[in-house]
């Protein structure tokens, strides 16, 4: 079923993922960052749970069929119903660039790492918070045909439409939805603040003179 | 208006208020290290962009950089070298300051930042790491970024930041004797749970921890993290303020006495209001030992593993199994008769002066179980010179620990070395699955357990041996 008259931010196939306290470390192992750059790290998330071993060679590596975006009904994967405090541990912003990389649009769980969330939206990803109960309910019916039951998520409005239009709404902070619809570049915005920051500056050194080296 | 720490702090940062809790903040020192400041600097550089204040932002090799003795650039981990060789040249580019190996400043970031004096009490650091909140140890507004943060506080000087809501612990009563910070910080974790500091600055009080050392003050705050916070910070008291006038860069003469009456002023107010407080009975503290794959899954060194059914929290009781699953534990294992194979004494969580003086102290005449391999990684080069004159390295070196240079070294797999497969007690700050190699079984604790633990082989609090 679609949503026609929705302005759609993304719709796709969600896999469920509902453990808690998956770390950056689980999303992107170190030893899988081997390059001086954010591209290309798609085929290194979840390494340790997506590949039998953990040796990289050139020949690819042999999936681990059990791990669930593995599975055939899982393909184009590009929304993950997490459990609680998903990507906590390491600031590594390369577990936010491998998921990216790989297609994953928006993350649903009931807490995230701080910093993991902050670097969703600077990257594009929405992460949204839900109550455990309704990312189960989202999972459930999923579940029953992935590749069918696609999730809508609906940014500007704030909802989640899924079943039958049934609708769920999220908050999210309106700087955040903003950096998510148009894709702000904040450098350049802070960049604009300029006399600010440099009258802020002016001041401080008469403050606090033994800061400024 | 009765102010907290936070408010202090904040204040002092705050250029604009966006709207929202966000805020711009100034930043006064950006801390950038070889695995995650490479990055940024160079993506910085292919937008054509500017490090707005170079000379206000510092660069180390800690992450991946070999730490066997006689090391160079060639690093175990996978392109380690081009991490090294890339940081370099974009940090001579930018001009910024970089601690470069050969370096004697050189160390653990966290550890560099705060012994030079770089980061002084009150001021706001950022550094694309998540234990950068260690330093708010100092009484500084310092915390953890992403790498397009980083670019963000590099180009402009400024960050913008969502201000966190007020939390301060109190610690009351006393701890017993052989109860260290990492005991301390590892009880808090568990009482409130790993999601706890979600949204706050932490604000650490009350006696116990103005009896802690500085070093035990940074071991504090450098978990705060773990339990999901913005940043930790402890309010400078005289004992901070004697720390800092040791450092290369603290201000000299007027301008210190300037300083430090200014930094007398941070602290929370009496009646200043705070959006949650906790306490903590320092009489209930053990020596302590995480059996999970989480800092919160943690017991004390003198009780048992858990049954899963004892949460009453799915989600927990979830994790609990998952994580004995990882362990390879069972429910009700004594905590004192898991045998473990290695022993790892380092980080930025615990490998100051202090850390390596209460391991070396326990190690003196004694030897580590044959079976155990053992590792002792200063946490800078400064700290690795301090033990030597004092001879800890020979204790170390005697008890069959082996003595490295200083970095991260085998807190994280970075792909080189590993612990992987093996069960280690170890001083840092993380139990993930395979946080310290593919398969490797962390237990946390602090210095003093993972000293004990080493000579019987078996996860041991200090008296116990
Ligand atoms: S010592 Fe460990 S926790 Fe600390 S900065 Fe290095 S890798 Fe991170």
């Amino acid at each position: 079923m679609t949503h026609p008259q929705a302005q759609v931010f993304h719709r796709g196939v969600a896999a469920p993922l509902l453990r808690p306290n998956i770390d950056t470390d689980a999303i992107i192992p170190s030893r899988e960052i081997s390059r001086v750059s954010k591209k290309g790290l798609g085929e290194s998330m979840f390494a340790g749970w997506r590949y039998l071993s953990t040796r990289v060679s050139t020949q690819g590596r042999e999936p681990d069929p059990n791990f669930i975006l593995n599975r055939e009904a899982y393909q184009g994967t590009s929304i993950l119903l997490a459990g609680d405090n998903f990507g906590c541990g390491s600031s590594r912003e390369h577990a936010v660039w491998a998921l990216k990389d790989f297609g994953i649009r928006a993350i649903l769980a009931p807490s995230f790492g701080g910093i993991f969330f902050n670097n969703c939206a600077l990257n594009g990803i929405l992460a949204i918070e839900l109550e455990e109960a309704e990312i189960q309910r989202l999972a459930d019916w999923v579940q029953v045909d992935p590749r069918a039951n696609l999730l809508q998520i609906d940014l500007a409005a704030q909802q989640i439409l899924w079943r039958e239009g049934e609708k769920t709404g999220f908050a999210i902070e309106p700087a955040r939805r903003s950096l998510l619809l148009e894709g702000l570049d904040s450098i350049a915005a802070t960049l604009r603040q300029e006399d600010a920051i440099a009258a802020f500056e002016a001041a401080d050194r008469q403050r606090r003179p033994w800061v400024w080296m | 208006m009765p102010a907290t720490l936070l408010e202090k702090l904040w204040s002092l940062h705050e250029i604009a208020d966006l709207g929202d809790r966000d805020c711009l903040i100034h930043i006064d020192r950006i801390f950038l290290h070889e695995r995650t400041g490479s990055i940024a600097l160079r993506s910085l550089e292919q937008e054509g962009r500017r490090v707005r204040a170079p000379h206000r932002v510092f660069c180390t090799m800690d992450h991946i950089v070999d730490t066997r003795p006689g090391r160079g650039d060639i690093s175990l981990a996978p392109h380690g070298r081009e991490f090294i060789e890339a940081t370099r040249q974009s940090a001579r580019r930018a001009g910024i300051h970089l601690f470069d190996i050969d370096d004697p400043r050189q160390g653990i970031s966290h550890v560099v930042a705060a012994e030079n004096g770089i980061v002084l009490p009150g001021m706001s650091a950022v550094c694309p790491d998540s234990h950068t909140c260690t330093l708010g140890a100092l009484g500084a507004l310092a915390w953890g970024i992403g790498s397009t943060e980083a670019e963000h506080a590099l180009a402009t000087s400024c960050l913008r930041a969502s201000r966190p809501r007020a939390m301060r612990v109190n610690f009351i009563g006393e701890t017993a004797p052989g109860v260290t910070a990492k005991d301390m910080i590892l009880h808090l974790i568990a009482s409130f749970g790993s999601r706890a500091g979600r949204g706050y600055a932490v604000e650490f009080a009350g006696p116990a921890v103005s009896a802690l050392s500085m070093d035990g003050r940074f071991t504090l705050c450098n978990m705060a993290v773990e339990m999901g916070a913005f940043t930790g910070m402890i309010a400078p008291d005289e004992r901070t303020i004697a720390y800092v006038r040791n450092t290369a860069l603290a201000p000299r003469g007027p301008l210190a006495e300037r300083a430090e009456f200014h930094w007398r002023q941070l602290h929370s107010d009496t009646g200043a209001e705070f959006d949650l407080e906790l306490e903590i009975d320092c009489a209930r503290i053990a020596p302590a030992v995480t059996w999970g794959t989480n800092p919160e899954q943690m017991a004390n060194i003198g009780g048992k593993v858990p049954s899963p059914d004892a949460f009453e929290d799915p989600q927990k009781s979830l994790a609990a199994s998952q994580a004995l699953d990882y362990m390879g534990l069972k429910p009700g294992t004594p905590l004192d008769s898991i045998r473990i194979d290695a022993a790892f004494l380092g980080s930025c969580t615990n490998n100051r002066i202090s850390d390596l003086r209460a391991a070396a102290n326990y190690l003196r005449n004694r030897k580590i179980a044959p079976w155990v391999q053992a590792l002792c990684v200063p946490g800078s080069g400064a700290v690795k010179r301090e033990a030597e004159a004092e001879g800890l390295h020979e204790i170390f070196r005697n008890a069959g620990f082996e003595w490295r240079e200083a970095g991260c070294s085998l807190c994280f797999h970075a792909g080189g070395e590993s612990f992987g497969g093996k069960r280690v007690i170890s001083s840092t700050n993380r139990n993930f699955q395979g946080r310290q190699g593919p398969g490797a079984r962390t237990h946390l604790a602090s210095p003093l357990t993972v000293a004990a633990s080493a000579c019987r082989g078996y996860i041991s609090a200090a008296e116990a041996s």
